[in-house]
């Protein structure tokens, strides 16, 4: 295989469309050209020809290439009438010419222009390419990125000629790392200017690295393919301890939503003993809480969206909680002392929660979207976070400190631990221990349902949401001892990080089998789980 | 119709008036379903149709299933969210023999490796299959897999005093695990597809009806042998321990007794009923795959218990047998978008409303009725929460 | 029923179970005859209801079509539907009590591989017709099956040319639920690749239990995988409920159709109507329909579907255009053979050709597998697919993959005398290898 033909597309029109730039730049003859017969390629429906338009627009030079451009890549661009002409859709859907950007008189029926990966990729290209001619520090630096992993050496005469005059450190950085990795595997340079690029290349220390460096040629003198592979070496050692972190993080961030999904069930099942079968259905309801006021804010108010998840949480854990008062009230109230049984009844619940929802909103998954603050990741070295996840864990920890504040520093939760510990004392004191009940079934259930707002962020909005996540609360409570919020906290976090280390060396069956039976094991060694109230009663 | 209840020698002592009840009405079933099926007309409003046979057959072997699990539970205060692993093993065991019995006649030909084996490259049969060709061998597997799991699994889990929800949980977790283990292709189980398309067992055609109804009358007497199992086993000095192990385990740990070892003798005893039930069962459904060992079906065997009444073994047997007779009645016809409500709220109601269950109340009742009668025949039918 | 029921009391006296065997016998001897009736086998709850209750309503919908144009054979269609739960061994009883006890003449049901294999014996044993409307793994031809949805080779190595053509492809992943259709696809497509000068290496495989839904390391490592410099892209045979975590991870992980496309076998109109499509926009899926077909007959089936469900969002999907095609199929076929007998109904479907939505024809071939086009399409931001390529003509099954060692030798044809599933070429008999 040739060098160019393990090229993907992308770089090469770009590479192509930088080359022709940078000698355009050179001789400073830049000119509009005629941009009318790309404009025809834009009515043939073919995705060939929109292609070789998109080529020709962004070599024009042409003031409103960069508007039928951008149109193309928002799907505002249109084509219709005989002869076929292409319009851009303008604001209020009239639609515009492209060159004088006027309304057209007499507009005819017209079709989108369609757009498919290659046209993205070249719309991409063309629209980088062009900004290049605007100047923009950044998208230059864009540009050489792309040369660098195209590492197309028809490009490196343009590459060098713009590193010349490049000013920007930032930019002419990234040119010269774009440079070192054509000149890695270019045959004829000097294996002193071969090392150099190594060196430069091998800097870097990331994945990408790894790829150019193993490209040295065969037939490269010995010192240089020594550098290489001492570089390789480095780099690999580097991203294992990295990858060991990254590995942490997801653990991290696996224990967040276990410890998510466990916090309401430790308070249903920890504190209050009974067995919550229910539980996920509570998420679940959370999760539909979600859904139903992004449905709202879609068709009323769209610019709340943003904030649809913080209105969701308040909501959720009103709306569950209530739901949880509810059941408490209705069934569980009548079952105190019969922990067992309380399995038997919640199932029942679960089931009619889930059949209900079914019912309502039918049995397929509902559509909850991302706010912009939660999508999207940015790096720290070469650990990898994404901002959804970074705030599932931050909001996971925000809900357990104040639900631990809950319990520890109010008057609502004084009692309710007074109640837990003992009832009839309890209620000598004066406690009302039926409304204690109440609440507290309620703190858990509305907890459940804040989990549910997060996990719609990750998971499907279906009524089989609950299911998935109930053995798994059950583990973590267990694991981290029941009635101690702390144990939850850390079983969680054990469990998820335990899971992310194993995962890469079992996959992710053997990794989830093998964590089932550790902790069955542990249960032998420690029967009262991590963080055991400590007593002296025989029967614990 | 040959057997009355009236003819049947009364063993109090071992079985009580409802467990002679049980037991003819379990022998009328397997003397008139057969001869209402073979020598009754098909168009008689009274003939047995070959599917309701084996309908029924799938009921007696949750009933079975129903008695293991209210042997630990109503008698020992073990509630195992795992008893379907021992039940799904026990499957697994039968299956295989069954697979074995193949041969030549699954679509690849091939006359040693099953089909699934054949369609995933595998070359060679993996050293587990061995000996499932011969049913003796599978047999025994039927309870020694269930039996061994069950043994090294309470032997940890009892001698380290794991108890009450503590001890739930961590079944429930031993039959998960074991879910996602067969539901691995890797595992030669045949994956999520598990075994089917059976052909004979024994020599016989799996689907004939003659089959059909010897695996019928088999699934009768296996419960009937269970019943009378349990009941000696409850009735026993053995069984006394037991119940006083679900009342105040520490209490008879400080008497002197070894507590973690009867509880492990019921355990294991429980998890090779079920092991039979499910050996029993696959025969008749014709397939066994990784969802039997899914922990919802475990939480559904407690609720036929529960349903039927907790510690009097016969209501286990009732409720299985009702509560799948519910389901399969529920699940046809207009009602089949409700019948999930339907489930769910009958297990609500019978916490509620019949916390002793169908027979336990019934019990109740009948000693309120006769107090000054005589002495009553169920002093172990009242369950007490284990904690 | 309530006399039957009592009788059976007298009979049996205390037995209740004996009871309710009878009263489960006696709905049977009541059904009515002035119908045809027929069976619908789809999970109306648990985990499959999701997608299998779209299946129903599509029978539903045709049988009331199919009444309003007069029924079949002079006789109106009656409709019985039943619940197999997501439960595989009640799929068996259901189908055992449709066909035993309803009496119904054909049966539409089935989605998972494993709901299927539970039926076949009953359909064997009791002689019936069950219409299959899912992409599978193929590896069968059974007599009383008949397989509207598309083999392997009628989805996923067509959506691979593409890749490989289109987009310059060189580095894949194969991705699946593990279960049998995946691991068989990806078995197929890796002996494909590899025939296509793929290399070893280049080849990633990967398996997740059902429901996987925290898929951080996995798109960590496709993304490690894409950036050894080649073109990389994943074929996704991820099952249901596991895909909405999958590809909210890809776009949270930042990975762009662009840089590493997704094609999907099992990701339709239906599965992204509850995922927020904008950052999925370019990411392929194979299928043999999609609803933004643009033909004249597909506008019409949609208006008419969307009328029936009261909808006008209600979408369509490959599944359901299987459905319609296989009821159609039995419509004619029952029509041509003048009865609805089983036995002359399965030899007078061989050959039977219908309109498919996407303005063809499919025909039912000796191999009970139907002739498909297949549409390669991109996900766009409104949960449609633009299609970008569709095949010139139709793709005949292979039921039996030709690239798969245990089945290579092996072809199927139910025509009269023939009539074997598994026959063996280089043998020369029926049963697979044989010996």
């Amino acid at each position: 295989m040739t060098s160019s033909a393990r090229l993907s597309r992308l770089p090469r029109v770009l590479c192509a469309a930088l080359a022709l730039l940078f000698a355009a730049a050179l001789v400073q003859r830049v000119e509009a050209q005629d941009i009318s017969a790309a404009l025809g390629q834009l009515t043939t429906n073919k995705y060939d020809d929109t292609e070789a338009a998109l080529g020709a627009l962004a070599l024009s030079g042409s003031p409103a290439a960069a508007g039928i451009v951008s149109a193309l890549a928002d799907g505002k661009l249109f084509f219709g009438g005989t002869p076929p002409r292409v319009f851009i859709e303008g604001t209020g859907g009239a639609l515009l010419d492209p060159l004088t950007m006027q309304p057209v008189a007499d507009a005819p029926a017209v079709k989108p222009v369609r757009v498919n990966n290659r046209i993205r990729r070249a719309i991409d290209a063309a629209s980088g390419a062009l900004s290049l001619v605007s100047l923009d520090a950044a998208k230059r630096r864009e540009a050489a990125l792309a040369v660098g992993r195209s590492r197309d050496e028809a490009a490196l005469p343009a590459l060098e000629m713009a590193l010349g005059k490049e000013t920007d450190p930032k930019v002419k950085s990234a040119m010269n790392l774009a440079r070192a990795s054509i000149l890695i595997g270019k045959e004829g340079i000097t294996p002193a200017e071969r090392i150099a690029a190594v060196e430069l290349v091998g800097a870097e220390g990331n994945q990408d690295a790894l790829a150019i460096l193993r490209s040295v040629p065969e037939s490269a003198a010995p010192e240089v393919k020594q550098a290489a592979a001492a570089a390789i070496e480095g780099i690999e050692r580097n991203l294992a301890l990295w990858g060991v972190a990254q590995n942490v993080w997801y653990g991290l961030s696996l224990g967040s939503v276990l410890l998510l999904a466990a916090i309401g069930l430790a308070i249903t099942f920890g504190v209050m003993g009974v067995i919550n079968m229910a539980h996920g259905e509570m998420v679940m309801l959370g999760a539909y809480t979600t859904y139903v006021v992004q449905e709202v804010i879609r068709t009323s108010y769209p610019g709340l969206f943003d904030a649809s998840l913080l209105i969701a949480i308040p909501l959720a854990f009103v709306f569950t909680g209530l739901i949880g008062v509810l059941i408490e009230r209705t069934v569980i109230r009548f079952l105190y002392g019969r922990a067992l049984e309380t399995l038997l009844a919640t199932w029942g619940i679960s089931l009619i929660l889930q059949q209900a929802i079914r019912t309502i909103f039918g049995p397929t998954n509902r559509e909850v979207g991302a706010p912009s603050w939660m999508s999207g990741s940015f790096e720290i070295g070469h650990l990898s976070i994404t901002s959804g996840r970074l705030w599932i864990i931050v909001f996971a920890l925000m809900v357990f400190f104040a639900l631990l504040a809950t319990l520890r520093l109010t008057r609502i939760g004084l009692e309710m631990r007074a109640v837990t510990q003992n009832r009839r004392m309890a209620a000598s004191m004066g406690i009302r221990t039926n409304w204690v009940d109440a609440m507290t079934f309620g703190l858990g259930s509305g907890i459940a349902g804040m989990a549910g707002v997060a996990l719609s962020q990750i998971d499907n909005v279906s009524p089989n949401l609950g299911q998935s996540y109930i053995i798994d609360s059950f583990l973590v409570v267990v694991f981290g001892g029941v009635g101690n919020l702390w144990g939850t906290l850390v079983g969680a976090m054990t469990l998820g990080v335990a899971n992310k280390l194993l995962e890469p060396y079992a996959g992710a069956v053997l990794g989830k089998i093998s964590l089932l039976v550790i902790v069955i094991l542990f249960i032998q060694k420690r029967p009262r789980g991590l963080f055991a109230l400590k007593g002296r009663s025989i029967e614990a | 119709m040959s057997t009355s209840p009236m003819n049947m020698t009364r063993q109090p002592a071992l079985l009580g008036t409802s467990g002679i009840i049980f037991l003819a009405v379990l022998v009328a079933v397997s003397v008139l379903v057969p001869v209402l099926n073979l020598a009754v007309a098909p168009d008689s409003a009274v003939h047995v149709p070959t599917y309701v046979v084996s309908l029924l057959g799938k009921y007696l072997t949750y009933a079975l299933l129903a008695l293991s699990v209210d042997l630990i539970w109503g008698y020992v205060g073990i509630l195992s969210l795992g008893q379907g692993a021992f039940f799904a093993l026990g499957g697994y065991a039968m299956g295989m023999y069954l697979m074995r019995q193949i041969g030549t006649r699954g679509v690849y030909g091939d006359p040693v490796l099953p089909d699934f084996m054949v369609f995933l490259n595998w070359k060679e049969l993996p050293w587990f299959w061995y000996g499932f060709d011969m049913f003796p061998f599978a047999a025994l597997m039927v309870l020694l897999a269930p039996g061994l799991l069950a043994l090294v699994f309470g032997w940890f889990a009892f001698r380290s005093r794991v108890t009450g929800v503590y001890l739930s949980i961590i079944t429930q977790a031993m039959t998960f695990a074991l879910l996602l283990a067969f539901f691995r292709n890797d595992m030669g189980f045949g994956g999520n597809n598990g075994l089917t398309d059976f052909k004979d067992i024994l020599g016989f055609n799996i689907q004939a009806d003659g089959t059909r109804l010897v695996l019928f009358v088999l699934s009768a007497l296996a419960l009937a042998l269970g019943y009378v199992l349990c009941r000696f086993l409850v009735r026993s000095h053995f069984g006394k321990v037991l119940v006083a192990i679900r009342d105040a385990e520490t209490r008879v740990r400080f008497t002197g007794y070894r507590a973690e070892n009867y509880k492990l003798v019921a355990f294991v005893v429980s998890a090779m009923l079920a092991g039979i039930a499910g050996a029993l069962y696959v025969p008749q459904v014709g397939i066994i795959n990784p969802s039997e060992f899914s922990p919802a079906n475990s939480i559904e065997i407690i609720v036929w218990v529960a349903v039927g009444g907790r510690g009097t073994l016969v209501g286990a047997a009732l409720g299985a047998v009702l509560v799948n007779y519910a389901k399969t009645y529920f699940t046809s016809g207009i009602l089949a978008p409700y019948w999930l409500f339907m489930l769910g709220g009958l297990f609500v109601a019978v916490t509620l409303f019949l916390p002793k269950g169908i027979v336990g109340t019934f019990y109740e009742w009948r000693e309120k009725r006769r107090q000054h009668d005589d002495i009553p025949d169920e002093p172990l039918a009242t369950p007490r929460p284990a904690e | 029923m309530l006399n039957m029921f009592t009788h059976a009391r007298r009979m049996a006296g205390r037995a209740l179970v004996g009871a309710a065997a009878l009263a489960l016998a006696g709905g049977g001897v009541a059904s009515a005859q002035e119908t045809i009736k027929v069976g619908v086998l789809h999970s109306l709850s648990g985990t499959m209801a999701i997608s299998e209750t779209t299946l129903k309503d599509t029978v539903l919908f045709m049988v009331q079509e199919q009444n309003a144009a007069g029924g079949v054979l002079g006789k109106k269609l009656e409709a019985v539907v039943v619940d197999p739960a997501s439960n595989w061994p009640l799929f068996a009883e259901k189908a055992r009590e449709l066909i035993a006890k309803e009496k119904v003449a054909v049966v539409f049901g089935c989605w998972t591989s494993v709901s299927r294999k539970s039926v076949l014996p009953v359909f064997k044993e009791l002689n019936s017709i069950l219409f299959y409307p899912v992409q599978y793994e193929g590896e069968e031809s059974e007599r009383n099956v008949f397989y509207t949805g598309a083999a392997p080779n009628q989805q996923a190595i067509p959506a691979v040319d593409y890749l490989m053509e289109n987009e310059g492809v060189q580095r894949w992943v194969l991705a699946g639920t593990d279960y049998v259709y995946p691991r068989t696809t990806n078995k197929i497509l890796e002996a494909y690749l590899k025939s296509k000068g793929v290399k070893e290496e280049d080849i990633m495989i990967n398996y997740t239990p059902f429901g996987h839904s925290d898929w951080q390391t996995i798109v960590a490592d496709i993304k490690k995988f894409g950036s050894a410099g080649k073109k990389t892209a994943v074929v996704s045979t991820i099952n249901g409920d596991a895909n909405v975590p999958f590809y909210k991870e890809l776009g949270n992980q930042g990975i762009k159709a662009t840089d590493i496309p997704v094609v999907a076998f099992s990701v339709g109109e239906e599965e992204l109507a509850g995922i927020d499509t904008k950052p999925l926009v370019g990411h392929l899926a194979a299928w043999n329909y999609f609803q933004s077909v643009d033909v004249p007959e597909n506008a019409e089936f949609i208006k008419k579907w969307q009328a029936y469900t009261k909808n006008d969002k209600r979408v369509t999907n490959d599944p359901m255009e299987a459905t319609v095609i296989g009821f159609n199929m039995w419509v004619k076929a029952v029509e041509k053979a003048g009865t609805t007998d089983a036995d002359a109904v399965i030899d007078a479907l061989i050959g039977v050709t219908v309109p498919n939505l996407s303005g063809g024809f499919s025909a039912m071939m000796p191999n009970h597998h139907i002739t498909k086009p297949v549409l390669i399409g991109e996900i766009k931001d409104d949960g449609q697919f633009d299609i970008v390529e569709q095949t010139p003509g139709l793709i005949v099954a292979e039921e039996w993959s030709p690239y798969l060692e245990g089945s290579k030798d092996l072809i199927a044809d139910w025509r009269k005398p023939f009539s074997c599933g598994n026959f063996n070429v280089k043998t020369g008999k029926c049963g697979g290898a044989g010996q």
